[in-house]
């Protein structure tokens, strides 16, 4: 197949189209480009909002006692936190790399349904909207948690007038998500160039394929959960009330049948990007191609299996835990592939140390230590005594903030020179890195200490004995709250221009020989691809063939 | 895969934002009007219309576009794949309610109806299927039978599955007529099936006590049922649309995308019918 860019109504005109003037381009543009720069700033600025309301966590934890905002708003803040982080930041930004990268990645002129992917966009801000409008609202927005388990989630002082615009945010946020994957998918199996065979496409494009039908098979199930818990509020159903005949641990487990595959929409991407990474900077083929795409694939479908090791302490009868316990503890075996293929592609590599190596490589050692504590909560009877403590917040941090995150930023300093044609401040990507490295572990590791001792999460005051290492906690907030300014300031700095060196097609030394977008003009002209390249590299699969 | 043929890519859209807007309009419509405020009805009210009329401009544009021969084979591969996993959510969303109705039957209704819960709290509560629960939620209620008229709508939705085939295979061999005819006869019968199942849900809100409210017997009954009845609707309605293009002379039996999705969606409707009509009538 080749692909031409083509007219829209009128045929007068056969050239290629640069973009709309003015802001009109950004509000009807069906570009890749376009679209994924809409994606990765809005999911920027989505980071700061949500990690503003980490820092209010972090301030009123910083001592024990009521300092500054009252045990409600406090609530507000952790269920907003982690809304606002999972569907306004993470998802959205590795949604923003998959329209930019995976066209020029597989040789596509653009996305498969260039109409869809705009509408995609704006349903998310749509979604997002309606969520942070219940911030404004009487009685504030949502402080039930995020998981909006009920009852709790539907008595009238959890949610005030906060629970209808969450479920419908909910329901925008599903079909964005929905008609994004599924746009995802058409490109890859309809746009790709002829050349590049299903075993030749890059990590990324793996993995981004498999979330995209992980997203599929479950965000109908989170729309179908939550609009259940409107009935139940509005509608006078039972689904969730014992004396009806209903079931709250229902919801739990119709919550997690969603919740455990979404964590792993956020990090199988994270683990594309780092499978891309890696190899340039090692100047190696990845080790264990092949092996990636079944780990990833072996990955997502345990993840299906396994969601009620959210709920060990919920009452299931035994099978059901020792199931769910050794079916969790069986994820371990696929990522511990990858672990080691990624430390393998290292290994005797000719290795250097720019900002998206450093990113990949903490994230490689700190994910794992996530991983590992992951392993610990797997346990059924120990998951008694960590369960809903600071050690859970401790683990899922460790496995998104120094993982999903630090991928995120590592992206952002691999592609933003082959995107914008100017190199970023190296030193400062540095110091960013070494910041952020630091402070994240001040941060989240004293959270372990604190959970095994009890701490539980999700209030604002606590015992005295936990003070210490909250401060210490707290302090490491700051300092990471505060370093990602640094990142703000070196992505605006390079899209004016960065260092002003001009930098090269491949950018980064021999990097055509790892994937398709470095041997495209920087900056990437505003259409790619017209035709579709004849021939792909394949150093990056060395293994398999 | 063809060679040297061009896939169209369209340079601006204008109705995706014009539809999101609607649609964001009519759901912070509906969520005003679930709080009691005055200003919800107004929203919702402008919000679907902005929506229907995002429906009409961008499908009109898509059919222009598509008649006059700007979609090439590639293009219709992309859609078919849309069309494919739209509809594979739309199973899963079922699913979530066809698991509700599962795990509520087969394991929370027997709990609550053992052990020390029956012992302690409810111990006069006999777990039985249709039940409104131990706390008689929604007052007595009679379930509904499965061999009225929820059997001739299984039987119109069968026939209307046959008809659309019958249509299908009218494109295919240029019978324009029979086109026509299948497509009348399959819109009509959707159309049918609401009304049946319209007097169904009167029925059971006036002579048999059963309502949304009837505790998680009548919970899951309405959800799913209602749920599919609203998709039966959507479907009559795109097949609708089909009809009326084909009346204009629209599709050929290499390029007719629009009826193929019409048609999925139309047995996928069925299919689910299907399932509805053993799991919750039957058994």
């Amino acid at each position: 197949m080749s692909a031409a860019v083509d007219e829209h109504d009128h045929h007068d005109d056969h050239h290629d189209h640069g973009p709309e003037k003015g802001l009109l381009r950004w509000i009807i543009t069906t570009n890749h480009k376009d679209i994924g720069t809409l994606y990765l700033l809005f999911a920027l600025t989505m980071f700061f909002v949500g990690g503003s309301m980490a820092m209010v966590i972090r301030a009123e934890l910083f001592e024990p006692g009521l300092q500054f905002v009252d045990p409600a708003f406090f609530n507000s803040m952790t269920t907003m936190h982690a809304l606002v982080m999972v569907f306004g930041a993470v998802m959205p930004a590795f949604v923003g790399l998959a329209n930019w990268q995976i066209p020029l990645m597989i040789g596509a002129a653009d996305m498969a349904l260039p109409r869809m992917n705009n509408m995609s966009f704006w349903m998310l801000v749509a979604g997002v909207l309606l969520l942070a409008s219940t911030l404004f609202m009487e009685g504030g927005a949502p402080n039930g948690g995020w998981t909006l388990y009920p009852p709790l989630v539907l008595q009238p002082i959890t949610v005030g007038k906060a629970l209808p615009f969450a479920v419908f945010s909910v329901h925008l946020l599903g079909i964005s998500s929905i008609m994004g994957a599924i746009n995802i998918i058409a490109t890859i199996f309809n746009m790709r160039a002829p050349a590049m065979k299903l075993m030749d496409m890059p990590l990324f494009v793996w993995t981004w394929l498999i979330t995209a039908f992980l997203l599929i098979a479950v965000m109908p199930v989170f729309a179908g959960a939550v609009t259940m818990l409107l009935t139940d509020k509005f509608f006078h159903t039972s689904f969730f009330n014992a004396a009806g005949g209903g079931d709250p641990v229902l919801y739990e487990h119709i919550f997690w049948f969603f919740g455990h595959p979404e964590v792993y929409i956020m990090i199988l991407p994270t683990f594309g990007v780092a499978s891309t990474i890696i190899p340039v900077f090692a100047r190696k083929p990845l080790f264990g191609y092949a092996s990636m795409v079944w780990a990833t694939a072996s990955i997502a479908f345990l993840s299906f299996i396994v969601w009620a090791h959210h709920m060990f302490t919920v009452g299931m009868p035994i099978a059901g835990e020792l199931y769910f316990m050794y079916a969790t503890m069986l994820i371990a075996v696929p990522t511990g592939v990858k672990v080691f293929n990624w430390t393998a592609t290292m290994w005797k590599g000719a290795m250097t140390f720019e900002t998206p190596m450093l990113f990949s490589i903490a994230f490689v050692v700190l994910f794992t230590m996530g991983g590992f504590t992951g392993l610990m909560m797997a346990i059924a009877p120990a998951d008694f005594q960590y369960h809903d403590t600071y050690f859970i917040v401790a683990h899922f941090h460790y496995t998104l903030v120094p993982a999903s995150v630090f991928i995120l930023m590592a992206a952002g300093y691999f592609w933003l020179p082959k995107w914008t044609g100017h190199m970023y401040n190296e030193k400062i990507g540095q110091l960013h890195f070494w910041l952020s490295t630091i402070s994240v572990n001040i941060l989240f590791f004293p959270q372990h200490f604190l959970g095994l001792a009890g701490m539980p999460r999700r209030i604002p005051d606590y015992a005295v004995q936990f003070a210490d290492w909250n401060m210490i906690s707290s302090v490491g907030g700051f300092i990471f709250g505060a370093s990602q300014l640094l990142f703000l300031y070196i992505v605006i700095d390079t899209i004016r221009g960065g260092t002003g060196e001009k930098v090269s097609d491949e950018v980064w030394e021999d990097a055509a020989k790892h994937g398709l977008e470095w041997t495209l003009p920087s900056p990437t002209p505003y259409h790619t691809w017209t035709t579709p390249p004849t021939s792909v590299p394949t150093e990056h699969v060395l293994d398999s063939h | 895969m063809s060679t040297n043929s061009t896939y169209y890519i369209p340079h601006k859209a204008t109705w995706p934002v014009i539809g999101t807007a609607g649609l964001m309009t009519m759901l912070a419509g509906f969520a005003n009007y679930l709080n009691g405020s005055s200003i919800g009805q107004p929203l919702m009210i402008v919000g679907l219309s902005v929506f229907i009329v995002m429906l009409v401009g961008w499908f009109t544009l898509q059919a222009k576009e598509s008649e006059s021969g700007m979609y090439n084979h590639e293009v219709g591969i992309s859609y078919r794949h849309g069309m494919m996993w739209f509809i594979f959510s739309e199973i899963v969303f079922f699913a979530v309610f066809f698991g509700t109705l599962w795990y509520t039957r087969n394991l929370s209704v027997p709990w609550l109806g053992e052990g020390a819960t029956k012992e302690l709290l409810w111990p006069t509560f006999d777990a039985v299927w249709p039940t409104n629960g131990p706390g008689k939620v929604g007052g007595e209620f009679e379930p509904m039978g499965a061999w009225g008229l929820p059997f001739i709508n299984t039987l119109l939705l069968l026939t209307s599955g046959v008809t659309c085939t019958w249509a299908h295979h009218g494109l295919l061999a240029k019978n324009r007529d029979q086109l026509i005819k299948g497509l009348l006869a399959t819109v009509a019968l959707g159309f049918l099936f609401v009304c049946f199942q319209a007097i169904e849900y009167h029925e059971a809100y006036s002579e048999m006590g059963l309502t949304l409210g009837s505790g998680v017997y009548g919970s899951t009954f309405f959800m799913l049922t209602g749920f599919h009845g609203f998709h039966v609707c959507v479907g009559a309605i795109i097949l609708s649309v089909v009809l009326f293009r084909s009346t204009k002379g629209h599709f050929s039996p290499e390029n007719h995308f629009a009826f193929e999705a019409a048609a999925w969606y139309w047995h996928f409707v069925d299919v689910v019918w299907l399932g509805l009509f053993i799991f919750v009538y039957l058994i």
